[in-house]
């Protein structure tokens, strides 16, 4: 029951995905992609296995779903802040 | 209410926060808002499962500072790193998240107590991530020219890759027989995987590497999917497949806007095949001089962008340019075509770094019916994706791409350094027609020319 559970949100999103992403405008699509892959960062969420080895395998996927996220979310935010309105430039 | 149910609960919040973000991303003014609420999304979602991981081992800390270290090298590598070389950032980034689910799924296998369809799950995030892991790293080697751009195609190519196709299956369906930690069907999937990430990029050449990077994008978020079902996370589901599908219409788009089959980028190695038939003709030079009297008296100014901008630099001065034209009251519009550069939304990214307004950039769709209104139409450093041979030409082997059909405005200026072909190696009629005129030199130098001519 557990694994058809997870199946149902997988499809649920997989949906909600397309369905948000088609409406993002080519002006944008860097963004999106650095944006999108910070948030596949994810794992960070995930716990460590209690085993010597599984924690080394452990800290080492945290440390590159840090780089993500942390990378991720810095690069994104400094190209939307330089997409500029022509009139909030002038104001500036 | 137990602390699982109380993080249960937080990872729901996170998804709407990722919803939230994604969906403000479709418009440039609310788009800087959206990434932030995606990254508050995300840090309820690391809190949350940190505590309820419960105590804080040493194991902990020491990863803690691990991370500490690597947070403080992204950040700086994300404030330093120029906007020209986004593309092998983003190829970068992708790398590591595949890097991510591979491990991730690998630590698992330690956890013990593993059903087939756990194993699976586990395989999948090996396989894929591995995968996604060395490519973008070949992708990023590409990009930053560590290593030569162009496609690497030799004989039997094809065949190699079947068969490393062939040796994964066998050793995954091996390994799902007898899933554990020891087994050397693992190592043999985890090291042919990682062996098909570097074989299946070299054979890509640089004008291709949209693609590429959007499918490497999307692969990232399959792993990270895939081992979410490993670990029974459902955060990781969620943000894995919504990436996964950013990943997927992306390489959708930059396919269509090739008129190319993802099957044929993947395996045809472009660039290879060269046509021999030459266009007759004659090129028309301009001077600097003559371009400036023209600009002067134009009333409608179309920059067409290309990878020769991001490589000359030019952005700055083009949007100078474009602002001399505009107080001289002249309407100035910047096309972008979906492939333009090295990665999806490459152009955009630089023009708005030089300040244009986005209103001004418009998309391929936008400026062709109205294209003919254009005085000056001015192509700097693009070739393939004007080149008109994609609309007449049925040998040419762009037939079909749409392109931007600058041929059609009534004054084309070609800003070249030399009359080398484009990235494919196909001619450019363009060059040769009745209403083109070649501004030879630097970009950069040469509109900082006509600048100075307007002071």
């Amino acid at each position: 029951m557990e694994i058809i559970f997870l199946i149902f949100i997988l499809v649920l999103s997989v949906f909600l995905g397309f369905e948000l992403i088609s409406k993002v405008p080519a002006t944008l699509h860097t963004p999106l992609m650095s944006g999108a892959n910070a948030i596949s960062g994810a794992f960070l969420a995930s716990g460590m296995v209690d085993n010597e080895m599984g924690k080394y395998l452990g800290t080492a996927a945290v440390a590159f779903a840090t780089v993500n996220v942390v990378g991720g979310y810095l690069v994104t935010d400094r190209m939307l802040g330089m997409f500029k309105s022509k009139k909030a430039g002038g104001k500036k | 209410m137990n602390i699982e149910l109380l993080a249960n609960l937080s990872y729901i919040v996170s998804a709407a926060l990722f919803i939230f973000g994604l969906k403000m991303l479709g418009s440039p003014a609310t788009a800087r808002r959206g990434n932030l609420f995606s990254s508050m999304g995300m840090l309820i979602a690391v809190v949350a499962g940190l505590t309820a991981e419960g105590i804080v081992s040493y194991e902990y800390i020491a990863g803690g500072m691990v991370l500490g270290a690597i947070v403080i090298v992204g950040a700086l590598a994300a404030r330093l790193v120029g906007m020209t070389s986004m593309p092998e950032m983003v190829a970068l980034f992708n790398g590591s998240g595949g890097a991510a689910s591979l491990l991730v799924g690998w630590a698992t296998l330690y956890g013990g107590g593993i059903d087939t369809f756990t194993a699976v799950t586990i395989l999948l995030a090996i396989l894929i991530g591995g995968l996604t892991f060395t490519g973008s790293l070949i992708a990023y080697a590409k990009l930053a020219e560590v290593m030569n751009s162009a496609a690497i195609v030799f004989k039997g190519q094809r065949i190699v890759n079947s068969l490393l196709l062939v040796g994964i299956v066998y050793a995954s369906y091996q390994f799902c027989l007898d899933p554990g930690p020891e087994s050397q069907w693992l190592y043999i999937t985890l090291g042919l995987a990682l062996l098909l990430g570097i074989m299946a990029v070299i054979p890509i050449g640089g004008a291709d590497m949209p693609v590429v990077i959007s499918l490497l994008n999307s692969y990232s978020g399959i792993a990270a999917c895939a081992a979410g079902f490993a670990i029974n996370n459902n955060i990781l589901i969620v943000a894995g497949s919504l990436v996964g599908a950013s990943g997927i219409i992306l390489t959708n788009i930059m396919c269509k806007a090739m008129n190319r089959s993802l099957a044929n980028v993947l395996f045809s190695g472009f660039g290879a095949v060269k046509q021999s038939k030459a266009i007759e003709g004659e090129v028309k030079p301009i001077s600097v001089e003559d371009a400036y009297y023209l600009f002067e008296a134009a009333s409608n100014v179309c920059f067409v962008p290309g990878y020769g901008m991001a490589v000359a630099q030019a952005q700055h001065v083009v949007k100078e340019l474009g602002e001399i034209l505009e107080a001289n009251g002249c309407e100035v519009s910047y096309a972008i075509h979906p492939v333009a550069g090295r990665m999806p939304g490459h152009m955009n990214v630089l023009l708005a770094e030089a300040d244009v307004p986005y209103e001004q950039l418009v998309e391929m769709d936008d400026i062709n019916p109205r294209i003919e209104n254009v005085d000056i139409a001015v192509v700097i450093g693009a070739n393939d994706v004007v080149n008109p041979s994609a609309r007449e030409d049925e040998d040419s082997p762009i037939y079909g791409m749409p392109i931007i059909n600058v041929d059609q405005a009534r004054t084309v200026f070609v800003l070249k350094r030399s009359m080398a072909s484009g990235f494919s190696g196909v001619d450019n009629p363009l060059f040769f027609g009745e209403n083109t005129r070649m501004l030879f030199g630097d970009a950069k130098e040469s509109i900082q020319g006509v600048i100075s001519e307007f002071g």
